[in-house]
């Protein structure tokens, strides 16, 4: 989710860009569909709107502008992702249990 | 599963149960295996048929090629809406047009998504829109032959986003992964840009003695070219894409060859022309028992060149209507920003106060 540099003195280059998330029925959660450029957040709306939902994908959208996104970083991916890998008994599937016991 | 006041006795009752949990399992159990092998490096990430994403390590080469590829097919999407554009106004009846307009609007969003994917890359949409207009960035040249009836919308529907559809079905699981996320937004879409293509074509066929004859002469006219779409052939003399075309499938960008494709196209299509009792102008084209397949005629890679360095019958067209839009909406990009910047100068103050 890198933000390009702005280049130039074209109108254009100077939209910032904007995530757009989008709710796709009540009840699951916003998700990210991809970004677009505008001039504010009210246009970053409407773009989204008929961009990402003109099949009626969304019941709801979220934007956000990228640069306001703080990503962890791939450098250190290992060593801040490593805590949960080797705590295998937190998955259910870990326990021996004997196989004709129900409903557990 | 706190909550539930039903339990559907077929349903699993826990999470152990559900495949997905193993699945989880599986997966930690590999990347964990990848990164003790120091695995997380962008060739072990081809390896294992894995996404590259943005912030990843990639060779520039790799990062190059994608920006080249990515642009050409969003100036494709882009471009791509003139000549159907130009039947807008003219389209025989109120549902053809609804339906016309919706295609060239998911034709934009296309050309959207594509340069979204391509400035993940590190580039500026602007700097690709500028080097579109300068010819130093090409489009699809099958773009620059004319819409001369209105059977060419339904032989670009059925031909053209057949074509288009063939090659970008295999990118939906192209390596990088925004390209690979915008392509299968894009597939969804096109189906009905095919469909709706046949249909017209479908309607002209039942018509009129003349209305036929329009839809085969569309046929005749876009055959070729679509062909054509697929890129030069892998090997013979008209061979151009060698090693090019190597390496992209060594880099997980190209699935299939471009003669694998076109030949898949071909046996699709012509069942299709004989549904629709079109003929398709190739005196050469017939079943062939041994493989299975369709055989067709040779393809005059000559036109494809002439086409893409300049000469087809709307290059000089398609680029001045497209930096004449881009000029004439100037006006409207400006007056967003202005209206952002008092936007923005109001907050200020509201918040001093
Ligand atoms: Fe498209
Ligand atoms: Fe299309």
């Amino acid at each position: 989710m890198s933000t390009p540099a702005v280049k130039g003195n074209s109108s254009e280059r100077s939209w910032p860009l904007w995530e757009v998330f989008v709710r796709g029925k009540r009840g699951l959660s916003h998700v990210h569909v991809g970004s677009l450029h505008a001039p504010d957040a009210e246009m970053a709306l409407r773009n989204g709107r008929d961009v990402y939902t003109r099949r009626q994908e969304g019941v709801s959208l979220w934007v956000v502008r990228s640069m306001d996104i703080t990503a962890s970083s791939p450098d250190e991916r290992d060593s801040f992702f490593d805590p949960a890998a080797d705590k295998i008994y937190r998955h259910p599937t870990f326990y021996d249990i004997p196989e004709d016991v129900e409903y557990l | 599963m706190y909550g539930n006041d039903f339990i559907d006795p077929d349903e699993p009752l826990n999470a152990a149960e559900f495949g997905d949990v193993d699945d989880a399992v599986a997966a930690a159990a590999t990347t964990a295996a990848q990164r003790a092998e120091g695995g997380s490096s962008f060739e072990a990430l081809l390896a294992a048929d894995q996404r590259i994403e943005p912030r990843d390590e990639m060779p520039e080469a790799y990062r190059k090629t994608l920006i080249r590829q990515i642009a050409q097919h969003a100036h494709s999407e882009i471009i791509g809406m003139q000549p159907e554009g130009n039947w807008i106004s003219r389209a025989p009846s109120l549902r053809r047009k609804a339906i016309l307009m919706a295609k060239v609007q998911d034709e934009a969003g296309h050309g959207l998504y594509l340069y979204a994917a391509a400035e993940t890359l590190g580039v500026d949409r602007a700097e690709l829109l500028d080097l579109l207009h300068s010819g130093k960035q090409k489009y699809s040249s099958i773009f620059n032959y004319p819409t001369l009836t209105w059977a060419d919308n339904g032989a670009i529907g059925w031909l053209v986003d057949g074509a288009a559809i063939m090659n970008q079905v295999p990118l939906c699981r192209c390596s990088y992964g925004p390209y690979a996320r915008a392509m299968i937004r894009v597939c969804k879409e096109e189906s009905f840009h095919q469909r709706q293509g046949f249909e017209i074509l479908w309607t002209l066929s039942r018509g009129t003695a003349a209305q036929k004859d329009m839809a085969q002469d569309a046929a005749n006219r876009w055959w070729w070219p679509a062909l054509m779409m697929f890129g030069p052939p892998d090997t013979g003399d008209a061979a151009t894409t060698g090693g090019h075309t190597a390496q992209s499938m060594a880099w997980g960008i190209k699935r299939f060859s471009n003669d694998d494709l076109r030949q898949k196209f071909v046996d699709m299509t012509v069942p299709q022309a004989a549904k629709l009792g079109l003929t398709l102008p190739d005196p050469d084209l017939r079943f062939n028992e041994e493989t299975g397949h369709w055989d067709f005629g040779a393809i005059d890679w000559s036109e494809l060149w002439r086409v893409l360095k300049g000469d087809g019958a709307c290059n000089a067209e398609r680029i001045e209507r497209r930096v004449g839009a881009h000029h004439e909406g100037a006006w409207v990009r400006e007056a967003a920003n202005a209206y952002a910047a008092r936007h923005d100068l109001g907050q200020q103050q509201e918040y001093v106060a």
